[in-house]
């Protein structure tokens, strides 16, 4: 009875489908019957009619219906409702029964069989099925005769037969509901109140039946408010807190089915508010608590449960809630039972929770006095002995199995609505009650599990409550290091301790490290403390195991550790130093003996260790910072490399005699709080005022991690020094000139050159740059762009040495070029002799030009610029080099000169095309080479040459070429001859006509206007005598030249040939030129 | 009048916690983080759907059988947790919400106190007045 005695009863909770009885099927034997039964009840699905079907021996004996009663007038109900009417209505009273006979309409025998089943109707109607009473031959109704053909398609047959069935069930549930309806006016409010609540319990009851939900949950509403009408005393108050359960349940359960959980809800809530305070009897507290829990409970799955049928639930209202308030209750409850039930009383005899039949009549009702519906208990000291039989039970209710069950079930919920906070509160709630019932190793775990959570969020209130509870659990296991390691902590700056209770852990703490037992933790149970003693003792004895590793990075001790490399890097020939801080928070100084740090390469631990010397051991003073400073020499091989410091130990205790216990940080120390203290430090306003305070103290907050040091080589004691001209010219062998001096003590060995592009650049300047030490020729593309590891010998001290690297750039741009002098050192560290390797680096960055610029035109002889050059015909190439570099340039050719910046140099060429073979009309002419250097550049230098690819011209050929031979200049008065050369180019006879037009500078004799024929390929001449008339530039006579036959040639294609002026000089004085003489 | 108030920082750790002293410390304690769940919700749905614009107030929190628990998150993301009795019916929605502001006024003027540390706990007579101002005045407290 203990724990069931609030369960809710199975027939409560189930949903309340019609009852139909089957009866005259042979299920074990026969085949025929046994498919027909199957097929009644396998596979039905949502989509069938609700009905539970059960089949039952056709001589089975049905509940015998009680005589009615006829009047309430001196009746005097005994309780709400009977424990079994429920039952009865689902399982026991079907509201049909339907009676399986085989009948073959050809049997010769039928008027026989016809005549049994008459008689079996009729046994079978005085048992129940009243209304469906008539038939032809035994009194049946045709409505009620079915004919179930034996065929292919049962199933088909069996489901319009079920919904016959239902049909029948549903009007047989109307009736009974109208029947205790009917019931309501023999009633009276003063003795029938009990009955007010079952008649509408029962018509609820039976509407769900009937599947009327709806009016069911009507019907259990009104049940509800009429509950809570009856008068309620102590004697009762059990039998009205449970109906009211009850009905709640079936209020809350409908609604959930009717898809509206806030009625269900609001209805809850109205129940609790309702039922909270009705504890009824005060020796009996425990038992309001049990039930307010069951109450929660309850709702709790009835809530999941329609989660589960596709209700969604939310953060703030979720089963979760439900859960943990009926695990609220149960710890109530457990305290309550705690409080009165004390031990000592022994069980009374006879035993008053026995009844006569076993179990009660009515739901809630004490067993003895069952029935009583009187104020005061009928029998004092039955009564009596009736609560401590209760009270004893309950001493043995396993309440922490229960609360347990129930928090748990609330965490699954908390999980799945995003509550980490509110599962990580319940798990604490778990953990305590694994604690109170004992099982201190699942408390343990399920604490540990949580504290980080809290660790992290810096919640130290309850981050010391909650590690509080897990060190008496350590304590009363006797786990020496999990009690050590919160004891650490409890001891620590995120506890929230008092100091006396600080100062009586660490008391505690230094016992165990002397191998000694602990004091017991307060607040525990003393007989667990007593077995827990032995525990120690036992531990104690044991020898082997006093060696412990504890991390505390994650935890938050009572040791603080930072280290620190005092530089991000050291030079190899340095001694590296290492800080290691520490500071101790609790209450009373504490004693180490060794302090160690551990680094990546573990070679260089030896040196990182400090221990205590004889008896004396290191003590650290609460509050204050004690530094310890490490230093050790790099080894050569780790230039480049990074050391990292890996852990950090600290041996508390000895290992002779007592406990020895290494407390361990990863990495450079600090733990789970410092990251964010660190921070708070960084932005602190106090900071200024912080530094004054420095000067005494070391301010720890501030105080930073520096975990790894990067060993890097010796400062070289060397310079190399450039010089050059800058900016390089395009292709020239560009030349620049490296100093090195070693201003080192000894001698530098091995020194070694790499020179070039630095590298990392874009890639194509890999291509176009080429680097050289031979300056006797113009490298070509196979010279790399970087020189490694040219070997230069060695240097003495105070040496110089020189070298010049050519560098010829092929493309524009700026380049980044290296200089890296290696070389390796004799030294001495501490004592300690290092061969060091040095280098130094000289980047520098240098612009490539273009250094001149080359322009190329073609004239024609007159100097008129070309558009199209004459077959055979001369025409000039005009070249300019316009110098774009800063510095003189030395070009080379026919001539040598030197082109200062933005000077420029022109070359002239005649050109003549010869007749083309083939058919094409543009000629290449070629490439203009350029020889140069710089002039500042030595004399054996050698030569860039430039080629300049020369433009493609258009070629035309004509049919008649004309030129005039004429003298420099004229004279005024003087004649002058002209000769005009008229040739023929083509193949045919050419007429031309020629006038010369007259002119005002000149008078001329000659045939003024002529036609005449040329030959192909032959010449005429025409001579003019041009006499000048005045001086200056003067315009010849105009000559018109026309081809009559060729139109395509006009005067003047043609007369671009002839000269078009000429300079006249004035007539010379001879007298005049005398008189100067002579004066 | 509250039984408990909470100041809660940006990174979740307690600034400032002060319940009745008649009752479990450690249970407001735990009734003040756990709110925190329903807190870091309501101001992680807000963020997606309207960006910066959100009313500070957060209303009922959760209700719990015995207390009702409001929340209050500041623009800087500092959470303010009021905790009042549940049969405490006569304290309506204005009251809490002008409640939180007074505390966040207080608040304010103790971050602009040169000499606090932003992060650091508060300790301020002021608002220590203002706190004891709103809540439940027991016997034993003065």
């Amino acid at each position: 009875m203990a724990g069931s005695q609030w369960e809710l009863p199975p027939e409560l909770c189930c949903r309340p489908m019609a009852f139909v009885a089957l009866t005259g099927l042979d299920v074990v034997y026969n085949a025929v019957h046994r498919a027909i039964w199957d097929a009644f009840c396998a596979n039905r699905r949502a989509d069938r009619v609700p009905i539970s079907f059960k089949v039952l021996p056709g001589d089975h004996e049905y509940p015998k219906c009680r005589t009615k009663r006829t009047s309430y007038e001196w009746y005097i109900p005994k309780g709400i409702l009977k424990t079994g009417w429920m039952n009865k209505h689902l399982n026991l009273v079907p509201a049909l029964v339907v009676l399986f006979y085989e009948l073959d309409w050809d049997d010769p025998q039928w008027k026989e069989k016809q005549s049994e089943c008459a008689t079996k109707v009729e046994i079978d109607l005085v048992a129940s099925e009243r209304a469906a009473a008539l038939c032809n031959a035994c009194d049946l109704s045709g409505k009620s005769l079915f004919v179930l053909p034996h065929t292919d398609h049962l199933v088909g047959y069996i489901i319009r037969l079920e919904n016959a069935f239902y049909e029948h069930a549903q009007t047989y549930y109307y009736t009974e509901i109208r029947r205790v309806k009917s019931h309501k006016e023999f009633l009276n409010k003063t003795t029938h109140q009990l009955l007010f609540v079952r008649h509408q319990f029962k018509i609820a009851f039976f509407s769900e039946l009937k599947q009327d939900t709806q009016n069911a949950l009507k019907y259990y509403r009104t049940a509800y408010s009429l509950v809570h009408e009856l008068r309620a005393h102590e004697t009762n108050m059990l039998e009205i807190k449970t109906m009211a359960g009850f009905i709640n349940y079936k209020i809350c359960r409908l609604c959930f089915q009717h898809n509206t959980p806030l009625d269900a809800i609001a209805q809850f809530r109205k129940h609790i508010d309702l039922c909270k305070k009705k504890i009824g009897s005060a020796e009996l507290a425990f038992e309001h608590a049990a039930w307010m829990s069951k109450q929660f409970q309850s709702f709790g799955e009835l809530f999941d449960e329609a989660i589960k049928l596709g209700l969604t639930a939310i953060q703030t209202q979720n089963p979760g809630f439900y859960y943990q308030q009926a695990a609220c209750y149960s710890q109530d409850r457990k305290t309550l039972a705690q409080q009165l039930c004390q031990a000592g009383a022994s069980y009374p005899s006879p035993e008053p929770g026995d009844t006569q039949s076993g179990g009660l009549d009515f739901y809630g009702q004490r067993p003895w006095r069952q029935g009583h519906q009187s104020i005061d208990p009928p029998d004092a000291e039955k009564e009596k002995t009736g609560i401590v039989a209760l009270q004893i039970k309950e001493r043995d209710v396993p309440h922490s199995e229960l609360i347990i069950a129930l928090l748990s079930n609330a965490v699954a919920q908390f999980k799945k609505y995003k509550c980490p906070r509110m599962k990580s509160h319940l798990m604490v709630q778990m953990g305590e009650e694994y604690y109170h019932a004992k099982d201190y190793t699942k408390a343990l775990k399920l604490l540990d599990y949580v504290m980080c959570d809290y660790r992290t969020e810096r919640w130290w209130g309850l981050l010391t409550a909650i590690v509080s509870t897990a060190l008496r659990c350590a304590y009363l296991m006797a786990s020496v290091r999990d009690y050590m390691i919160y004891c650490m902590e409890l001891l620590g700056r995120a506890s929230t301790l008092k100091e006396e209770q600080k100062l009586r852990i660490e008391k505690n703490l230094i016992k165990v490290l002397k191998n000694e037992v602990p004091e017991a933790e307060p607040e525990c149970d003393p007989a667990s403390v007593t077995a827990a003693r032995a525990l120690w003792n036992d531990r104690m004895a044991l020898a082997g195991s006093n060696e412990f590793t504890i991390e505390v990075q994650d935890y938050i001790p009572f040791i603080q550790c930072k280290a620190k490399f005092q530089s991000p890097s050291f030079h190899v020939d340095q001694p590296i130093q290492l800080q290691v801080f520490l500071r101790a928070d609790c209450p009373h100084p504490v004693s180490f003996n060794k302090l160690s740090v551990s680094l990546s390469n573990q070679e260089y631990n030896q040196w990182c260790v400090v221990e205590s010397v004889g008896q004396e051991s290191m003590s650290l003073l609460p509050g204050k910072t004690k530094c310890y400073n490490f230093s050790f020499v790099a080894k050569t091989e780790d230039v480049g490399k990074k050391i990292e410091m890996t852990g950090i130990e600290l041996m508390l205790g000895s290992d002779g005699g007592g406990r020895c216990v290494f407390v361990g940080w990863r990495g450079a120390g600090g733990d789970a709080a410092s990251t964010h203290e660190a921070l708070l430090a960084s932005r602190s306003s106090r900071r200024c005022g912080r530094a004054v305070e420095a000067r005494q103290e070391l301010d720890w907050d501030s105080l930073s991690i520096q975990p790894s040091t990067m060993i890097i080589s010796r400062v070289p004691k060397i310079s190399v020094q450039l010089s050059h001209q800058p900016p390089a010219l395009n292709n020239e062998m560009y030349c620049i000139s490296l100093t090195i001096q070693s201003q080192e003590g000894g001698v530098a060995r091995d020194v070694k050159l790499t020179a070039g592009l630095k590298p990392g650049q874009d890639a194509n300047l890999g291509q176009t740059t080429h680097v050289t030490l031979d300056c006797s020729k113009v490298c070509d593309d196979t010279a790399p762009a970087l020189l490694p590891d040219v070997p230069l010998g060695d240097l003495n001290p105070g040496q110089q040495l020189e070298r010049c690297v050519y560098v010829k750039c092929v493309s524009t741009g700026p380049r980044v070029f290296l200089f890296h002098v290696a070389y390796s050192i004799d030294t001495s560290v501490e004592g300690r002799q290092i061969v060091c390797k040095c280098h130094k680096d000289e980047t520098v960055t240098i612009e490539t030009v273009v250094p001149f610029e080359v322009s190329v035109k073609f004239v024609s002889t007159k100097f008129e610029p070309l558009e199209r050059v004459a077959v055979d015909i001369p025409f000039l190439l005009m070249t300019d080099i316009l110098s774009s570099s800063p510095w003189p340039l030395l070009l080379e050719g026919t001539q040598h000169f030197v082109l200062q910046t933005d000077e420029c140099a022109s070359e002239c060429f005649c050109l003549r095309c010869p007749p083309l073979t083939n058919s094409s009309t543009t000629v290449a002419t070629g490439q203009y080479l350029i020889s140069w250097r710089r002039k500042s550049s030595g004399a054996d230098s050698p030569l860039i040459q430039t080629a300049v690819a020369l433009p493609h011209v258009i070629l035309e050929s004509v049919p008649l070429y004309i030129h005039a031979d004429l003298p420099s200049f004229g004279r005024v008065r003087e004649s002058l001859s002209v000769r005009y050369h008229i040739e023929n180019r083509t193949a045919l006879v050419q007429e031309v006509e020629m006038a010369v037009e007259p002119s005002d500078a000149f008078m001329f004799s000659g045939l003024k206007q002529v036609r005449l024929r040329i030959l192909p390929g032959s010449e005429q001449q025409m001579l003019y005598n041009y006499y000048p008339l005045m001086a200056g530039y003067q315009t010849l006579p105009q000559l018109n030249i026309s081809l009559p036959r060729c139109l395509t040639t006009n005067t003047h294609t043609l007369r671009r040939f002839l000269p078009q002026r000429i300079f006249v000089k004035p007539q010379g004085r001879q007298l005049d030129d005398a008189s100067i003489a002579a004066a | 009048m509250a039984v408990c108030i909470a100041v809660i920082a940006k990174e979740n750790y307690p600034l400032y916690i002060r319940s009745v002293p008649t009752q479990n410390e450690l249970k407001f304690h735990y009734t003040v983080h756990t709110s925190l769940d329903v807190v870091e919700e309501k101001i992680s749905a807000v963020g997606k759907s309207l960006g910066d614009q959100r009313e500070l107030y957060l209303g009922l929190l959760y209700p719990t059988e015995d207390y009702k628990v409001y929340g209050y998150v500041t623009n800087s993301k500092v959470k303010f947790v009021i905790v009042v009795d549940s049969s405490n019916t006569s304290l309506r929605d204005n009251e809490i919400r002008s409640m939180f502001r007074k505390l966040h006024n207080s608040f304010t003027d103790v971050m602009c106190n040169p000499f606090h540390n932003p992060g650091d706990t508060i300790q301020s007579k002021a608002f220590d007045g203002i706190v004891s101002g709103m809540m439940v005045q027991t016997a034993s407290y003065t």
